[in-house]
Order: structure tokens, then C-alpha cells, then sequence
């Protein structure tokens, strides 16, 4: 394998720039625009029919508002067999079998592929629980980050994971992709993953304080991404392999879920390399930061 | 030498492999969707002219059966596909008659080798297997009101025997209220209520002239109630899900005051909601004599506009019925038989032997919601307002002393008068429930979700392994037979913890075969490393292995802390994807670890120093 000697930390300064203004651009949209919640965050009814040959949407449209079901999202998904009818708030327990009756008038070769009903409360509920779930993550990586390593360390971890989980939510705003409970567990899934990067990354910084001696901090670093780079790469690629066959064969269900994954584990990867120890250079790390009498590290004494 | 196990790790590593294989294989026998018939009545037995009978109606209705096979009085219909076992459902119950149930149901497929030693195959979600997801909250301050209007009943009969006049008994926001004109009335309420109910928390006032006593529960009190209604509507839902006749159906409770229901391969969720959802329940009262003046006025049911006076108190309630079945009278007409049980027949039996000649009604209750949304401080709000419905099925005279066996006429149909028996044996439910979250997921879904699933796996798999094999040649053959162990062992895992797959849970899986090789490209990066540091081969793989495992235990341990907060927050198939990812993080670790280092140690291990293909 050849060793990559490239230079990371000369870059560190346009790199930061171009994270902080991706984290900017995140925040502004997240402010503005906001995020595109799935039915498991705002609440309300849908039903998913399926058609034997592709439906007219205004047809529909018009049916179903004749009917008195107004205010109707009427969307294809996925195939263009596959109808989705969102409805707003007004919850009856028999609303999701009432449409199905209405659409099987028309055509009697409908068949009811899904319905979901979740109430307002509900919705509430597990958008606070998500954001919860996904603070207590990262709280639990930096504790354990700092016990295992050392604070300066759990810092440059948590705000790499922050930076991954700020950009992939700006990208789920900006080009408005539905984000329900699946694009919430594969945000987690990220933090879990971009983490294991970092570490990685971490673990050969500790191990090359403890055994490289003359050497500044900024290249110690340098060579430590150049060293883990090659593995760094390759994981990151089987990962995406098998992230853009979910993508592409995991079908509609799941779709949302693997690109969050996938760009997550990109961002993740892309983090891991520039921003975690970017991070720890901010922090002016030292040998001195790291324990203080270095371990002989037995592995190298040959017998 | 430096590459060897010692012999018992290698038998360890083999003992784990012969354990995940035979977890794992019934994995490749999915379960059959069947019918499961049998009988209702113990006179009537299932022989081969029923099943023939069964057989005919299905080639009839082109639904092609599996195999077949029955007892004296239980039938086996086995099935290609969910689709066809739910479309042969209504054929089959249709050919057979009323002599039979028909149930839904999943018959295993697994060797009795296997099945012997405990394995079966992994648990299927409902997005999986389709069918019913229903979250349901359980309205416990309902619980309560409806315990404190029962104890002002109770208080009222009580002060009326000690003889103490009071003016009114109300109940308001958990707080009873007794009304005296007198100051002694109302300490000699106290002593006596004090001892009968113990439980409560009183206290007096005085206003415009008036004595008040209230009462109240404690908090610990309320609590009590509260969870002991939600155990009560546990049980009951359980009952009522059993009458639906469900293979493998879940109700669990979830939280302080919601209960999870699912409900694998239901179609009708019409049905399904009706039967989990009712409230309805039964009340036998006498008709109020005419110089009574405590009375409540209801309407008949049967929409003639006809009403009737009735006694506030209670006989007995729906509580009490022990049994209850539709049939029809000589008429034709639908009819309930009852049976009580013993409380509910002496109180029968004591109240009509003094009331011989009186009316007898038997009032019907519903309890009902209406959702509004009401915008409050600029936010909208589900507000729920409880109402109950009230009517008369029947008033007949009491010609006689009744038993604890009797019959309820005056049903509009033969539907409410089955599913009143089915409510009425399955117990009523102690307080009123509300749908909150419902995911209905069908058949056809359910299959191709499995298919995209496995699909998506399979391919995953030859592209890591591929890319593994090109670029790190032999010892890519190590990892690939690696992850294939994890594989085994993940749904070896799967299989024995009794864990749900999902989709997600798939996905999970896919996922963890790209992450899973990761252990082992740290391991083979740090030998190329060290190959390039000038060390020989032998000396590079130990130190590889050795200063590796350090990292790995870390990256993987946060990981799986991540994976454990994603389990605890996540619900239904997001669970799934949690469990895959944990079990999978566990098992990668022993697999790229131990199996990889096994596999090298075996083929390099008794070697000279030499060039290793990595």
C-alpha cells in the first residue's frame, strides 16, 4: 500500500472556511425553509393504494374532493402505480378505509398497500424524543471520548459529529426530502459511524504522541490522517457500496433512510479527515495533554 | 511460534460456527401461512369430507392450498403466500358454516431436528408480514371519574341506611362533594364514611349555609387506580385480540398510559378497530316505580322514539357476565345468552325475587369521543370531550326470580349481537381508550419489502466481497469468509434472542456488512504497515492483529453505545434497525478478530518468514 504524504494541515484554514460556511448555509435553511416532517413528526393520516396501470393524479384529485375529502396531498410514489394520499389532522377512526372506498368506486382493481394514521400528540412526541435521543448520543460519545482519551479530544469528536449531523439536515432542507422516524435513525446511524472515523483518526494521534518524539504537533497530526487515510478510504468505500445498493434496490421505503446514510458516511468520512483534527490543532494539543509517561509499547520488542 | 492458537481456540471458533449454523438455518424455512379450523361445538369433529369440502371451495375460487393435514377436531391449511391464505379465509369459512372457526395462522416449516433444539426462524415486523400497528392510549383520569361516580353511589345507599338526610352528592375534578343542611349530619357522615372508606382524604367547609364533606383519593390512591385500569384494559385487549383469531398477535404496554397493539396479517382493520376500540357495555336496571323521583329518562335503541323511566342504581353490569354467545330465538330473530358469573347471580337472584312483576331493562352503553381542534396560543390542540351513549335494548317484565343464565333480545343484527357476545366475554374495558398512532401495512406490501430486502443483501454482499477479494487478495478471502460467519452468527442472534426483523432491520444488516469488514482493513492496514516498516511477515501479522484491536474496541464500543441510544429512543422498525446494528457490531468484532486471525494463524501460521498476498 503506498503512503499517502498528503498535506492535511496546510490545508486546515480553507477547509474550516468551507465547513463553517456549509454549517452556515445548514443553519440558515434549517431556519428559514425548515425541515420537510414525515407524517411520524406532524401527524395526520395516509393511505398508500396501488394501481394496476398508472392513474391520473387530477383525477383523483377531483374524485376524492367530490367526495368531501379536501385538502388531499395526492403524490406518486415511488412506481407510478403507487398513490400516496396525505391528509392534514382530521382524524376519524375509519378516514384511511373511507378513502380506500372512494378511489375502489372508481377503479375496483385498487388494492390498499399502507395506511398510517398518527396523531398530533404522538407526532409532538417523537419529534422531542428524536432530538433527545440524538443529544444524549452525542453527551455519551463525549463522555466516553474523554474518559478513553482526554477532553480536548471528546471536543474535537462531538463537534465533527455536530458538523455531520447540521450539514446532512441542511441538505434534507435545502432540497426538501422528507425527514421521518427511518431519516432520524439513520442520522444516528451517522453520529455512530462518522464517530468510528474519528476514532480511528484519534487512536493513531494518542499512539503517535506516545512513540514519535521530535516531531511538532501540526505534523504529527498530518502524518497520523496520511497514515490511517488508506483504511479510512476503503471502509468508507464498502460502506458507500452497499448504501447505494440500498439506495437503488432497497426500494421507496427505505429510500429517504439510505440517503441520509449515504450522505452522512460522505460527510462523515470527509469530517474525520479535515475537521476532527483541525480541531484538536485549535486546541493546541500536546504531548503533554495525553499521559505523561508514554507506555512502552510491547508489540515492537522483537524476541 | 508467534502465529498458532493453541488447539481450544480453534475448537471454541468451530463450537460457535456449528452453534450459528444451526440458529441460523431456519432461517431458509420460512413460516407457511395456514388456516387453522376447528370446531366449535364438541359433537361436531373434522374428518376428511370437511377438509374435502374445504378443498373443493378453494380450487373453486382459484386459490391453489400447500398441503393439508388435521386431528379429530383441528384442520391445517397450508398456503403458498400471505395473499392466498387471507383470500381463502372468507372461502373457507363460507364453505364450512358456522360449525367452524377460521383462524389465521403461521405453522412453522423447521425440521424437527431443529425445532427440537430450540431454533426457529427470526420473527418477521409487520412491515414484513403486513398487517395492523395500533398505539392506543389509555384515558386513566377517566378511570377515575368513573370510580369516584361508582363510590358516590355507593356513599349515597350507605348514608340512606345509617339514615343521615343529605341534599346532594357531586363529583367534580376528581373531588366529591356531600351537601348537608347540618352541622351534626355531617360529622356523623364522616365517622361512618371514615370507616367504610378508609381510603380517602377528607375534609369540611361551610358556605352560604351549607355543610360540604368532600372526599378524595391520595395521590398513591390515584396512582393505583390509574395503573390498575391499565392493567384491567391490558387484559382485556388481550381477550378481545384472542376472539380475533390472529397468529401471533402482540399487546404490550408501552409507557404510563399507552398499549401497543399488533395484529400480523389482518385485512378487515375495519373490524379489528371496532372489536379493540368499543366501549360498549351492558346495564340491567329496573324500571323506576311511579312515585320515584331519583330517575333517569333513556330512549329505546330501536329508533322509535319510545322511552322510559329507570332506577339510577344498578343490578348488575356487563362486568359480571362470566360467558356470553349469539344465536338466534324462535323467531330468527339475534339473541345473546348470558351466563353470570356467581356475584353477578346472586345479586340477579336477590334483586329479582323482590321485584316479581316489575320491568327489567337492559341499557346498552357506549362510551364515545369527539376530537376537535382548537387553535390555543397559536398552536393547535387535540382536544378530546368523552360523551356516552345510552339506550334501552330491552324492558321486559320479571316474570320470575332470574338465575345467572339468561337471554338478551332486541339486537338490530346479527353482527352487533356477535359482537356484543364477543365484548361481553372478552370484558369491558376499564376505561375509555383512544386511537393514537395506527400503521396498517398490506400483504402485497409486506412481500415485496422482503423481496427489495434480500435483494438488496445479496447484492451488497458480492460487492464488499468483491471489492475485498481485488484488494486484498488472500487475505481478502479471509475477511470474506469472515463476514460471511457474521452473517451466519448475526442471524443465528436474530433467531435466539426472538427479535423482530424489520426493514430497516435489513437494512441494518446490509449496513453492517459494509462496516463490518472494517475491523478487518484496520487489521490488514496495520500488517502492510508494518511489512513496509521492514518487519518480517510473521512478526508484521502479529503486531497487525495486536496493535490494531485497541482501535477497533474503541470505534466499535462508541458505535455500539450509539446503536443503544437508537434502540431505546426508536419504535417499531426503527427498533429493528438497532438490534441489527448491535448484534452486528458484536458479532463483526468476534468474527473480524478471532475467525480472520484463526484463518491466517492456519494458513500462514506454520510458515517460514515469506511474501504475504495482501
Amino acid at each position: 500500500m503506498k503512503q499517502f504524504s498528503i498535506p492535511f494541515m496546510g490545508m486546515r484554514k480553507p477547509v474550516a472556511g468551507l465547513s463553517i460556511l456549509l454549517i452556515l448555509i445548514s443553519l440558515a435553511s434549517l431556519a428559514v425553509k425548515g425541515l420537510e416532517f414525515g407524517l411520524d413528526f406532524t401527524g395526520g393520516t395516509l393511505v398508500e393504494v396501488g394501481y394496476e396501470q398508472a392513474p391520473d393524479l387530477d383525477n383523483i384529485r377531483t374524485l376524492l374532493a367530490t367526495n368531501g375529502y379536501e385538502d388531499t396531498i395526492v403524490q406518486t410514489f415511488g412506481a407510478d402505480t403507487d398513490i400516496v394520499v396525505r391528509m392534514a389532522n382530521l382524524y376519524t377512526p375509519t378516514l384511511g378505509d373511507e378513502v380506500l372506498a372512494v378511489l375502489q368506486q372508481e377503479h375496483a382493481d385498487v388494492t390498499l398497500l399502507r395506511s398510517e394514521y398518527v396523531g398530533a400528540q404522538v407526532g409532538e412526541e417523537l419529534r422531542e424524543q428524536g432530538g433527545l435521543g440524538m443529544l444524549l448520543a452525542l453527551i455519551i460519545v463525549m463522555v466516553y471520548v474523554a474518559l478513553r482519551f482526554q477532553f480536548k479530544f471528546s471536543v474535537a469528536s462531538v463537534v465533527a459529529l455536530a458538523h455531520d449531523v447540521i450539514i446532512t439536515l441542511g441538505i434534507f432542507s435545502i432540497f426538501g426530502i422528507e425527514f421521518d422516524l427511518t431519516v432520524l435513525a439513520a442520522l444516528l446511524a451517522v453520529i455512530g459511524y462518522s464517530l468510528n472515523d474519528t476514532i480511528v483518526v484519534c487512536d493513531r494521534i494518542r499512539e503517535n504522541f506516545r512513540i514519535m518524539r521530535e516531531i511538532e504537533p501540526v505534523d504529527l497530526i498530518n502524518q497520523s490522517i496520511n497514515q490511517t487515510l488508506g483504511r479510512t478510504l476503503i471502509t468508507s468505500l464498502t460502506t458507500i457500496f452497499v448504501l447505494l445498493v440500498l439506495f437503488l434496490f432497497g426500494g421507496e421505503a427505505i429510500n429517504n433512510f439510505a440517503f441520509a446514510l449515504l450522505i452522512g458516511v460522505l460527510i462523515g468520512t470527509y469530517s474525520s479527515v479535515f475537521v476532527a483534527a483541525n480541531l484538536l490543532m485549535a486546541q493546541n494539543i500536546t504531548r503533554e495533554d495525553l499521559i505523561p509517561k508514554p507506555k512502552e509499547e510491547e508489540e515492537d520488542e522483537l524476541p | 511460534m508467534l502465529n498458532k492458537y493453541p488447539l481450544w481456540k480453534y475448537l471454541l471458533i468451530l463450537f460457535v460456527l456449528v452453534m450459528g449454523v444451526i440458529y441460523a438455518l431456519p432461517n431458509l424455512y420460512p413460516d407457511d401461512p395456514a388456516l387453522q379450523l376447528s370446531t366449535k361445538k364438541v359433537t361436531t369433529t373434522i374428518d376428511e369430507r370437511v377438509l374435502a369440502k374445504a378443498e373443493r371451495a378453494l380450487s373453486q375460487a382459484n386459490i391453489q392450498l400447500k398441503s393439508s393435514s388435521f386431528t379429530s377436531n383441528n384442520a391445517t391449511l397450508r398456503f403458498n403466500s400471505g395473499i392466498d391464505q387471507l383470500a381463502a379465509k372468507p372461502v373457507v369459512a363460507a364453505a364450512l358454516g358456522d360449525d367452524f372457526v377460521t383462524a389465521l395462522n403461521l405453522v412453522p416449516t423447521t425440521p424437527g431436528w431443529l425445532q427440537g433444539l430450540g431454533a426457529g426462524p427470526a420473527k418477521l415486523g409487520l412491515d414484513l408480514r403486513g398487517g395492523v400497528h395500533f398505539l392506543l392510549e389509555v384515558d386513566t383520569p377517566a378511570a377515575l371519574s368513573q370510580r369516584m361516580d361508582v363510590v358516590a353511589s355507593e356513599m349515597k345507599s350507605l348514608l340512606r341506611q345509617e339514615r343521615i338526610r343529605y341534599r346532594n352528592v357531586s363529583v367534580d375534578e376528581g373531588i366529591l362533594a356531600i351537601r348537608f343542611l347540618k352541622a351534626e349530619d355531617l360529622e356523623r357522615a364522616e365517622t361512618v364514611l371514615d370507616d367504610t372508606y378508609p381510603d380517602f382524604l377528607y375534609g369540611t367547609r361551610e358556605e352560604k349555609g351549607s355543610y360540604y364533606l368532600t372526599a378524595e383519593y391520595s395521590e398513591a390512591e390515584k396512582k393505583e387506580i390509574e395503573a390498575y385500569a391499565l392493567e384491567q384494559n391490558l387484559t382485556t385487549l388481550r381477550n378481545r385480540v384472542n376472539e380475533l383469531g390472529v397468529a401471533e398477535p402482540l399487546v404490550q404496554r408501552q409507557g404510563s398510559n399507552r398499549i401497543v397493539v399488533e395484529l400480523p396479517g389482518i385485512q378487515d382493520t375495519a373490524q379489528a378497530k371496532r372489536i379493540i376500540g368499543a366501549t360498549a357495555n351492558l346495564e340491567f336496571r329496573l324500571e323506576a316505580l311511579i312515585d320515584e323521583n331519583d330517575v333517569e329518562v333513556l330512549s329505546f335503541r330501536n329508533g322509535t322514539g319510545r322511552t322510559a323511566r329507570l332506577e339510577r342504581d344498578l343490578i348488575i353490569t356487563g362486568n359480571n357476565v362470566s360467558d356470553a354467545n349469539s344465536s338466534f330465538d324462535e323467531n330468527g330473530m339475534p339473541q345473546v345468552n348470558i351466563s353470570l358469573d356467581s356475584q353477578g347471580g346472586n345479586q340477579m337472584t336477590k334483586v329479582t325475587r323482590t321485584s316479581v312483576g316489575r320491568s327489567m331493562a337492559v341499557v346498552f352503553i357506549e362510551h364515545k369521543s369527539r376530537t376537535r381542534f382548537v387553535e390555543k396560543n397559536g398552536k393547535v390542540e387535540e382536544v378530546r370531550q368523552p360523551y356516552s351513549e345510552r339506550g334501552i335494548i330491552s324492558l321486559a317484565t320479571i316474570q320470575t326470580t332470574l338465575g345467572n343464565a339468561f337471554r338478551i333480545t332486541g339486537l338490530d343484527s346479527p353482527r352487533e349481537s356477535s359482537e356484543l357476545a364477543l365484548l361481553l366475554r372478552a370484558g369491558a374495558l376499564a376505561a375509555p381508550i383512544y386511537f393514537v398512532e395506527e400503521r396498517t401495512i398490506g400483504p402485497s406490501l409486506g412481500e415485496e419489502n422482503i423481496r427489495l430486502g434480500v435483494v438488496s443483501a445479496q447484492i451488497g454482499l458480492f460487492v464488499v466481497m468483491l471489492f475485498m477479494l481485488v484488494y486484498y487478495r488472500v487475505f481478502g478471502i479471509f475477511a470474506n469468509l469472515s463476514l460471511i460467519v457474521n452473517i451466519v452468527l448475526l442471524m443465528a442472534f436474530m433467531s435466539l434472542l426472538g427479535a423482530t426483523l424489520t426493514l430497516p432491520g435489513i437494512a441494518g444488516i446490509v449496513l453492517t456488512m459494509g462496516m463490518a469488514v472494517d475491523a478487518n482493513v484496520l487489521i490488514f492496514s496495520r500488517i502492510k504497515e508494518e511489512l513496509a516498516a521492514g518487519l518480517p511477515s510473521q512478526q508484521a501479522i502479529h503486531s497487525g492483529f495486536n496493535r490494531a484491536f485497541t482501535t477497533i474496541l474503541d470505534a466499535n464500543i462508541t458505535t455500539l453505545l450509539v446503536a443503544i441510544i437508537l434502540f431505546a429512543v426508536g419504535t417499531g422498525s426503527v427498533k429493528g434497525f438497532a438490534v441489527t446494528l448491535s448484534i452486528g457490531i458484536i458479532t463483526s468484532m468476534f468474527t473480524a478478530i478471532l475467525v480472520t486471525r484463526a484463518q491466517v494463524n492456519l494458513v500462514y501460521g506454520s510458515k517460514k518468514n515469506g511474501r504475504l498476498f495482501i
